[in-house]
């Protein structure tokens, strides 16, 4: 299952037509303490680069940015009741809501794991 | 504003810098410095704070001195408080005010028996000197002093840590001074803080600084904390950070301070905007700052708007997720109407509407040491 990742600290792990979207070791690092989530509604639609999902640090709220168009299948509930499983796994049980692929070809224009990690190195 | 506003300042260092980094601060810019905004985590920073011994580097702030015949009369001419009442070795909060009441800052003032030290804010450090050097008679010499350091520690082990290095700490009580001498440095230390616990705030020299934050956070009480632990504490506290929840259109009656207003200043006013103050003091502000205690687990922060039914009221002046109370808390303006504990008002987060009920503060208890042998 291919591993995407944004500029804004998103990874995508796609699944056929289905994707899962996070925040990524390194944002979460950034952040701090996440107290809180706002995931989208099931069937929200989604275009790359606009807001998809808020997360709120003690000390302030970001923005989650949808990496690629598409459609809110659904919004990690669990999130709700324990908001800091961002910060113990972020890349894991931690995601913040799965969605559908409105075109595919944008993934082409994400980073890999490798590239991802340069980029964080260079910040 | 002033015109001079455009031009670019640079971040500068402080002289406890390395050591942040050393010790693994994140550094952000705050009031013109680079400061340590947390190390391990602001979280795991604040409830350290609570429970043990938190070490703050403030040396931001601006530590001055005034001096001169009739100093405390002076002072009087720009603060609300009994200044000249206040007896060697004691301190008190103050506010300076312009013309019209305003707060142009919050400071501590202490009398040190020659002279009153003054802690004023990092921010509005500069602009408090020229108000100061403005108003202040000619011959009363401000000295600003800017070699000095200056460190808070608390937290309940605060008293256990300090007195290894300075035994004179653990004789202090709650807004108490004395001049102190450590490891030949000639050092000002006083029983006092913004976290609601009890603690010290020391003025060291600048060379004697980092010796100083070593030997204490040698000791197993002591953490370095940063400055986002320092805001969620103070916030819990119920105490205001000016620039966000007081500035120079609130007055003190609003900003809920009237305690800084000393009786007889209330009796015989001759402080700035004292005609608007004794007013509201008199008849009620229209307006208070209160504590919000936040439903659910939206954090409510500094910005969003507040509502009784569809009529707005006022405004989150700050706010966030306290660690200590395990929720969202806030404090913010609304009509003197709308300020009695438990009433219900909405603010507004991300367009909607998040329950909140007004609630008399602090949040967390503060434990002060008032008494010795309390």
């Amino acid at each position: 299952m291919p591993r995407y990742y944004t500029e804004e600290h998103e990874w995508i792990d796609v699944d056929g037509d289905v994707a899962t979207v996070g925040i990524t070791d390194f944002a979460q690092g950034q952040l701090g303490d996440i107290v809180f989530v706002e995931v989208p509604d099931t069937g929200a639609e989604l275009s790359q680069g606009g807001d998809a999902a808020v997360v709120e640090s003690v000390k302030a709220a970001s923005d989650v940015y949808a990496p690629v168009d598409g459609t809110v299948t659904e919004g990690n509930a669990q999130l709700e009741e324990d908001p800091s499983l961002v910060n113990s796994d972020p890349e894991g049980e931690g995601w913040f809501f799965r969605m559908t692929l409105a075109d595919k070809s944008q993934l082409d224009g994400l980073m890999d794991a490798k590239a991802y990690k340069a980029f964080c190195d260079a910040l | 504003m002033h015109e001079d506003d455009e031009i670019p300042i640079e971040t500068a260092t402080l002289p406890l810098d390395a050591w942040h980094r050393a010790k693994g601060g994140r550094m952000v810019a705050f009031a013109g410095y680079w400061m340590p905004i947390q190390y391990e985590g602001i979280m795991a920073e604040h409830l350290w704070t609570r429970e043990h011994a938190g070490l703050f580097d403030v040396s931001h702030m601006g530590q001055l001195a005034l001096s001169g015949e009739g100093v405390a009369a002076a002072l009087e001419m720009l603060v609300p408080g009994d200044i000249s009442a206040l007896k060697p070795g004691r301190m008190r909060y103050s506010l300076l005010l312009n013309d019209d009441g305003g707060i142009l800052d919050d400071l501590m003032i202490t009398n040190e028996g020659d002279q009153f030290g003054i802690v004023v804010n990092g921010a509005v450090k500069w602009d408090d000197i020229a108000h100061l050097r403005e108003y202040l008679p000619d011959h009363i010499t401000l000295n600003h002093k800017d070699d000095h350091g200056l460190l808070a520690l608390q937290g309940p082990k605060a008293v256990t840590a300090l007195s290894r290095l300075v035994p004179e700490a653990a004789g202090l009580v709650f807004m108490q001074a004395i001049s102190a001498t450590w490891n030949g440095h000639a050092i000002g230390l006083s029983r006092s803080g913004y976290t609601g616990e009890d603690g010290f705030e020391i003025s060291l020299p600048n060379a004697a600084l980092e010796s100083f934050a070593e030997a204490l956070c040698a000791m197993k009480e002591v953490k370095p904390i940063g400055l986002g632990a320092r805001d969620s504490l103070r916030l819990e506290a119920g105490l205001p950070l000016y620039g966000h929840d007081l500035d120079e259109n609130t007055d003190p009656v609003e900003g809920d301070l009237a305690f800084a207003i000393s009786k007889r200043r209330r009796e015989q006013g001759g402080f700035p905007g004292a005609a608007r103050i004794l007013g509201h003091l008199a008849d009620g502000s229209p307006r208070k700052r209160v504590g919000l205690l936040v439903e659910g687990k939206i954090p409510v922060r500094e910005g969003a708007r507040l509502f009784d039914g569809n009529a707005e009221i006022g405004v989150v002046t700050s706010g966030g997720f306290a660690p200590s109370v395990g929720a969202p808390i806030a404090m913010g303006y609304v009509p003197t109407g709308l300020a009695g504990p438990g009433t219900a008002v909405a603010a507004e987060v991300r367009g909607k509407r998040v329950a909140c009920t007004v609630t008399a503060m602090p949040f967390i208890p503060h434990r002060y040491v008032r008494k010795q042998g309390a």
